[in-house]
């Protein structure tokens, strides 16, 4: 950094909610041309500062200084207007709509004050592509395409309003390995134009390597700014969750037992009908992990939902526990002990709507204790889900709290206790710390050990490749539908990365 | 299993709660309910509008319709306080003040048991929709379950005059019920199997409910009148399928015993859902079906028998109303039939729950009899020829607010925020301080 001005400034800024003190008197500072990464768990108050700095909350004291004037902002309009733009974590935009026309939304150029100047809105945003290396196309429909490019978007759309602080908000949470790289240059390209940035993220890894300073929250407090010489995760790590954090997951080597889960051949079709999963065999035994690495969308999701009976398989086999399943149904493969955190636990996972003990209870509700006869028992469904809660550690309610309510770490730890308390045969773990935080992290690990060494087969579908390596006894590589090779847990990160993109297919089919 | 103490609640520790409450701050505000990287489905967002405004919003609603009534009335040149008395003494509701005596408790008895003739079925049609809701569904079809209630039970109780009087009434009713059960329960099932929008085949159904309906009772149909077969109505029902009246003069119509059917509905209702596993599945798919084929459920069958239960609930409301008052069905009735449509407003003002339906259904009830034409209090203030058009205005008026209740509580959020503002602004110097 040449010059060192301070472009923004919070001081002392404090936020109370109904019983909770989300803020407590925290001072920020953004240099000029800087990547200030701030870093906290769940609930650490991330998301309550920036919406403050956005417009979108008032502090309860505190104030905004930029480029060294105060400032106050009733509205995100007014921080817009100040420079401020901000990239949420889910996107604001209109799927029917061109990338343009997204971007010019609400300051469209215009023809004779009410028509609006396609070409020039077009001009504009390739221009802007251009200067900040944000390749998308400005006449593609957003709902064609990628995430990782609809990011791009609203990365121009903020400045396209004359951002000159960006707020990115756990930027990288929707992205695949390769895309993440991709943001990384776009964020060292928008700082060799001065472009000031806030990163927000709960990833260690990627806060070091990307941000020039570290702000760690904690419970509403600033811990302390730490710049990144110096920094290493487990520093930061203890400063996030306030005690030592195992990285890396200690676990005895697997003894496999029996061949609980066999697929042969498998095939299944996508919901266009095209062939996600084509020919797919393997097996994974009692008492081991084994990982299924590979970047998104090369028929992972698909073959999870064949496995656990929610999607329709064209041909090949199933067989859990010895017994096949030719067309297994949701139900049929609960059944059938096949237990599975699924990769979206907003989507899937759980009714959001409902309490933690109607989450508890949404595959046995149906079955005796829970219910005879069509007849529930709401008490015992309570009662079942006060000693999982207990069990599994869930914090922040009791059984008659609405699941929506939890952090993401406690929904996560609710699915979790659910799936397991079935005494699964095979326990399907898709992405199953996605979005969570280190603490949150380190328990889901741990636990898919013990459940491992409890005698269940678990099988691991991930797209961070630390997680397979730490957690795997054997990783199996996805690419375009077919599993390309199987390596041992030793194999490095880089081997599994070109595997991941199909360059080892000959080396493997030949070993 | 059941005895075990929940412990739960005991592991409540402050930094658990600081996050969980930070997160439903989060998930509180429409923003964060509408966006997301899933869509939450109607009943979900609507579950998440309502906790914002509890039950304020829809009495808030209401008051503002009737504001806005007395606005229209003032408009014509009349007094609307004059108007307004004269609706609510037309209610009868004023037979609940122990200082109205004589003839005046005599008219308001009567005009009470009119109320509450038309709540009972109001009653039934707001869960018609309720229950769909609860599944994620829109019942527009309330309308033609209710006519073909209404045409099965005139059938049957117009048939086999020589049966057992109570067996003769427990078959209308049944069949009635089983009817208005299968007539949604078709729009339940093109939803399940090919995915048919359950509004646009609700609408569909009410049109061939109506007009079957009418082919039937209208001259020369099966189901005409065989004495006066001058007027397309259809035969009187047998006098002894007549429900009891248990208050008023059975000759000035008085109030049925349907009415107490009505009252055990929203009992059916929230056991239905809260205490059976069908409730279970109905809610889970209602309020994310995804998950609710996660979990095991079968979201065919929840889409089906929520939609039959729900035609049942209408398909009832059309059995009272033929056995309890009407005992007969003229194409004219069928016509004119709008208790279907009501049902949607006493639903959505009723928030879908068990204890607002009546309320609303209440409150609807009055409204269109305390704006009846045949109110004598609103012909003594207006011209009889525009009372009926002030009383569709004001009862249209109510509809129109009430399908506004979300504007309401779009507002009263605006309301939180700028007071959050304004002390915002006011601690600001004192911040600035420190």
């Amino acid at each position: 950094m040449a010059e060192t001005e301070v472009v923004l400034a919070l001081f002392s800024i404090t936020k109370q909610f109904p019983g909770v003190l989300a803020n407590d008197s925290i001072d920020f500072e953004l240099l000029d041309g800087e990547v200030h990464a701030l870093l906290g768990e769940n609930g650490a108050g991330k998301s309550t500062l920036m919406n403050i700095l956005y417009g979108l909350y008032h502090p309860d004291s505190g104030e905004i200084h930029l480029s060294g004037k105060k400032v106050t902002f009733s509205s995100a309009k007014d921080a817009i207007d100040a420079g401020i733009g901000m990239v949420h974590q889910h996107f604001m935009l209109i799927p029917v709509m061109t990338v343009a026309e997204n971007i010019v939304l609400a300051q469209e150029p215009t023809q004779a004050e009410v028509l609006l100047d396609v070409g020039e809105a077009r001009r504009r945003v390739r221009e802007l592509s251009d200067r900040f290396g944000l390749a998308v196309d400005p006449d593609a429909r957003i709902q064609d395409i990628t995430v990782a490019q609809q990011q791009r978007v609203e990365i121009l759309k903020a400045l396209y309003r004359g951002a000159e602080i960006l707020v990115l908000d756990e930027p990288s949470a929707v992205l695949t390995p390769q895309e993440v790289r991709e943001l990384f240059a776009i964020i060292h390209e928008l700082k060799a134009e001065r472009k000031s940035i806030i990163f927000i993220s709960h990833k260690l890894h990627e806060v070091l390597e990307v941000a020039d300073r570290i702000s760690v929250l904690r419970r509403g407090r600033k811990i302390a700014t730490v710049p990144k010489e110096g920094a290493t995760e487990e520093s930061l790590a203890r400063m996030m969750v306030g005690r030592e954090v195992l990285l890396r997951v200690e676990k005895p080597p697997a003894t496999p037992g029996e061949t609980l889960l066999a697929v042969e051949d498998l095939h299944v079709l996508d919901d266009r009908s095209l062939e996600k999963v084509r020919g797919v065999s393997f097996h994974v035994r009692a008492r081991e992990i084994v990982g299924i690495a590979g970047v998104d969308g090369n028929g992972q999701t698909e073959l999870i939902d064949a496995l656990t009976g929610l999607r329709r398989f064209e041909s090949g086999s199933i067989q859990v526990a010895g017994k096949p399943y030719a067309r297994g149904t949701p139900r049929g493969m609960l059944d059938a002990g096949v237990g599975h955190i699924p990769e979206d636990r907003h989507r899937r996972g759980l009714v959001l709507e409902f309490s933690i003990a109607e989450n508890i209870a949404i595959h046995d509700y149906c079955s005796p204790p829970a219910s005879r006869f069509g007849w529930l028992y709401p008490r015992r469904l309570v009662a079942r889900a006060a000693r999982l809660i207990h069990d599994f550690d869930v914090r922040g309610g009791g059984p008659h709290t609405r699941a929506g309510a939890l952090s993401g770490g406690n929904q996560q730890k609710v699915v979790v206790a659910r799936e397991v308390a079935r005494n699964p045969k095979v326990l399907i773990a898709a992405q199953p710390t996605r979005g969570l935080d280190v603490g949150a992290i380190e328990y889901v690990h741990r636990r898919l050990v013990a459940e491992r060494d409890a005698g269940r087969a678990v099988l691991l579908v991930s797209l961070e490749l630390d997680e397979i390596l730490s957690l795997s006894d054997r990783i199996l590589v996805m690419f375009e539908g077919e599993v390309v090779g199987e390596y041992g847990p030793d194999i490095s990160e880089e081997e599994l990365g070109i595997a991941m993109l199909g360059g080892r297919r000959k080396a493997a089919d030949a070993a | 299993m059941s005895d075990d103490k929940p412990t739960g609640e005991e592991r409540f520790d402050e930094e658990a709660r600081i996050e969980a409450e930070e997160e439903a701050l989060e998930q509180e505000t429409p923003e964060a309910v509408g966006g997301g990287d899933y869509a939450p489905s109607v009943a979900a967002r609507v579950s998440a509008f309502q906790r914002a405004g509890g039950a304020v919003i829809p009495i808030v609603t209401t008051i503002f319709a009737l504001l806005m009534g007395m606005v229209v009335v003032a408009a014509t040149g009349h007094n609307p306080l004059t108007a307004f008395k004269g609706i609510f003494d037309g209610t009868g509701l004023n037979w609940l003040f122990p200082w109205v005596q004589g003839q005046a408790r005599t008219d308001a008895a009567f005009n009470l048991q009119q109320t509450l003739i038309v709540t009972s079925t109001l009653i039934l049609a707001g869960f018609a929709v309720s229950f769909a809701f609860k599944c994620g569904m829109f019942n527009i079809g309330g309308n033609g379950q209710y006519i073909m209630g209404a045409l099965v039970s005139v059938w049957i109780a117009s048939s086999w005059v020589d049966m057992n009087g109570s067996l003769h009434i427990f078959l209308a009713i049944t069949l009635a019920t089983v009817v208005g059960a299968l007539w949604a329960g078709i729009a339940g099932f093109l939803k399940a199997t090919v995915g048919v929008h359950e509004v646009i085949s609700t609408i569909m159904l009410n049109f061939i409910a109506s007009y079957f309906a009418q082919g039937l009772v209208g001259r020369g149909g099966q189901l005409q009148n065989t004495v006066d077969t001058s007027n397309p109505v259809s035969s009187d029902i047998a006098p002894k399928t007549h429900l009891p009246v248990f208050w008023g003069d059975p000759i000035l119509q008085g109030l049925h015993v349907g009415f107490f059917i009505a009252l055990g509905a929203p009992i059916v209702f929230w056991l239905v859902l809260y205490r059976t596993t069908l409730g279970f599945e109905v809610r889970a798919t209602g309020f994310n079906p995804e998950a609710a084929r996660y979990g095991g459920v079968s979201v065919r069958k929840s889409y089906i028998l929520a939609m039959a239960i729900s035609g049942a609930f209408a398909g009832l409301a059309g059995a009272i109303d033929i056995l309890g008052w009407q005992f007969r069905l003229g194409v004219l009735d069928i016509q004119i039939a709008n208790i279907g449509f009501i049902g949607i407003a006493v639903a959505l003002l009723g928030r879908n729950s068990a204890i607002g339906v009546p309320l609303a259904a209440l409150f609807f009830g009055a409204l269109v009899q305390g704006t009846s034409t045949r109110n004598p209090a609103i012909q003594d203030v207006f011209d009889p020829r525009l009372a009926g058009n002030l009383s569709t205005i004001i009862q249209g008026l109510v509809l129109l607010f009430v399908g506004m209740d979300l504007l309401f509580i779009w507002l009263w959020n605006q309301r939180r925020r700028a007071r959050h503002a304004a002390t915002g602004a006011a601690q600001q110097p004192q911040g600035a301080t420190r």
